[in-house]
């Protein structure tokens, strides 16, 4: 088992010494950006022109719902958020700090990343793991 | 390249069937569809079978187990939710190439209750409610809500999409349920993902639905009455847009399967006398107007609010019930839909019967993404 919590998902970087924050992949000829490792670009066909970025830690809401239903045992109500990072990428995740109350929450509101423990989901091995989540900027 | 008709189509009415088979299943719409064409399976040439929850396992050599080894060529194809519209047009397509004359597609699925979908598993933790959700009725909210912000579209209006498919399958004895809902019923009824309540979700149900597809040559020679020309097939995978590896985008898919569609029939979407098309949820089928052309673009509220899609109106849309009432057996709905307005054409849709239809529209998607597209034609 790890001390140190784990990232919840690959392009979640958590360096030794700093702070976390998200990962892109970012392609040279076209500008589209990627979350995870890729040698092509899916929008322009380039190859071996994609390279890692360190992504925007405030965006702009772009879609939501509020989940009322999910699987058993995960806690509801949640906002499932897309968000549009300024400079590029769009990542989906739960909007926290603000009431899921479909009428509270604004289109193109703005919104940030904050890194907290992943609900206290823990692996078969007992390992902490660390996510991200969005909320009101 | 010769033109392909619709000599034969039928589908069970859908339902649960926890105690049979899936073969078992696919092989009852097999013999009606082969019964409604005239022909037996000893006419078939090949046979396509569309079906996703045993994708690995042989269903369509099981079902020939059941009704008959010919030893035809059969091609078994999983594409999500447009598996059995896959399957119909590798039939329609293996008629265009000259291949055969005669050839059966077969549709197919046995589902269990609950959520579809899920954020992925993989390694470490489930994601599941930890990075938003990807359970099927969350993602076609989030696409639902994208209209809502470029529109003004409201939850009454999405709700509406539902009240009308229910009243639709009322007069569909093949439909899961023939159960009114009204407006009030539609907003009250469990939040599932909002804007989508539980009614607003389409019904997981078992259901099988079958085609017999033939060549100008064979028809001529069996006798066009009760034939349908298949005037389009399009088929589309997603193409780049700049949110759908994270946001599923049914949409870009759509327009350009539509497209293909409209300009292979050389017919446009004022020509269109019936759509049925892939309401998996409410909110899907408010997007697909736009997408399929049948009003503007910000247009699709008022297609609602005016009754332009009940039947009845300028172009009826889902009056089988669509998957929110007459239900979605993942495998077999792309046939299913074919049926519905193959019926429609032919003039048997009873108390639903779309008055004087010349040409019909069925659609689907499955997310991952595949859309495909068939435009029908009364001869």
């Amino acid at each position: 088992m790890s001390e140190k919590s784990l990232p919840a998902v690959d392009y979640l970087k958590i360096p030794e010494d700093g702070d976390p924050y998200l990962e892109g992949h970012k392609c040279s000829d076209c500008g589209a950006v990627f979350l995870g490792e890729r040698k092509v670009c899916s929008k322009c066909f380039a190859r071996d022109k994609i390279s890692a970025v360190k992504l925007e830690e405030t965006g702009v809401l772009h879609s939501f719902s509020v989940v009322y239903r999910s699987f058993p045992g995960i806690d509801v109500p949640y906002i499932s958020a897309i968000v549009d990072l300024d400079g590029g990428g769009t990542v989906k995740g739960n909007l926290i700090n603000i009431e899921p109350d479909p009428e509270k929450i604004d289109f193109g509101m703005k919104v940030k990343l904050t890194y907290q423990d992943a609900l206290g989901r823990k692996d078969k091995e007992g390992n902490s793991y660390l996510s991200y989540f969005f909320e009101p900027a | 390249m010769s033109d392909v008709y619709v000599l034969g189509v039928d589908m069970i009415k859908f339902g649960r069937f926890p105690d049979r088979t899936v073969p078992d299943i696919g092989a009852e719409a097999a013999l009606m569809a082969l019964d409604d064409a005239g022909l037996t399976i000893k006419d078939m040439q090949a046979m396509y079978c569309g079906n996703l929850g045993q994708a690995n396992a042989m269903v369509g050599q099981r079902i020939l187990q059941e009704i008959g080894q010919t030893g035809i060529p059969v091609v078994n194809c999983a594409n999500a939710c447009a598996t059995g519209a896959t399957a119909f047009r590798e039939a329609w397509m293996s008629i265009k190439a000259g291949m055969y004359d005669v050839v059966l597609a077969v549709g197919v699925e046995q589902m269990g209750k609950g959520l579809l979908g899920g954020t992925g598993g993989g390694e470490g933790i489930p994601k599941e409610g930890l990075l938003g959700s990807g359970t099927m009725p969350c993602v076609f909210a989030e696409a639902g809500m994208e209209h809502s912000k470029e529109h003004g579209t409201t939850f009454e209006q999405f709700a509406k999409i539902s009240v009308k498919n229910h009243h639709h399958s009322t007069m569909n004895p093949k439909a899961m349920y023939q159960i009114e809902t009204p407006l009030d019923v539609v907003m009250n009824a469990e939040m599932i993902s909002y804007p989508n309540t539980k009614l607003m979700c389409s019904v997981n149900v078992d259901g099988s639905a079958a085609a017999v597809l033939v060549s100008e040559k064979k028809a001529k020679e069996l006798g066009m009455e009760r034939a349908v020309k298949v005037r389009a097939s399009a088929m589309a995978s997603d193409p780049y847009t700049d949110r759908d590896l994270v946001m599923p985008d049914v949409n870009a898919c759509t327009r350009l399967a539509a497209e293909q569609a409209y300009e292979m029939a050389g017919v446009g979407p004022e020509d269109i006398n019936l759509v049925e098309l892939h309401d998996c949820f409410a909110t899907a089928e408010m997007l697909h107007y736009e997408n399929l052309g049948l009003c503007k673009d910000g247009d699709a509220g008022k297609m609602i609010d005016e009754g332009h899609v009940e039947l009845g109106g300028k172009v009826p849309v889902n009056v089988s019930g669509g998957l929110l009432s007459k239900g979605h057996p993942l495998g077999a709905t792309g046939i299913a839909n074919i049926y519905e307005v193959c019926t429609h054409l032919r003039g048997e849709a009873g108390g639903r019967q779309v008055e004087g239809a010349r040409l019909g529209m069925t659609h689907v998607i499955g997310l991952g993404t595949a859309c495909g597209i068939h435009i029908l034609e009364k001869v």
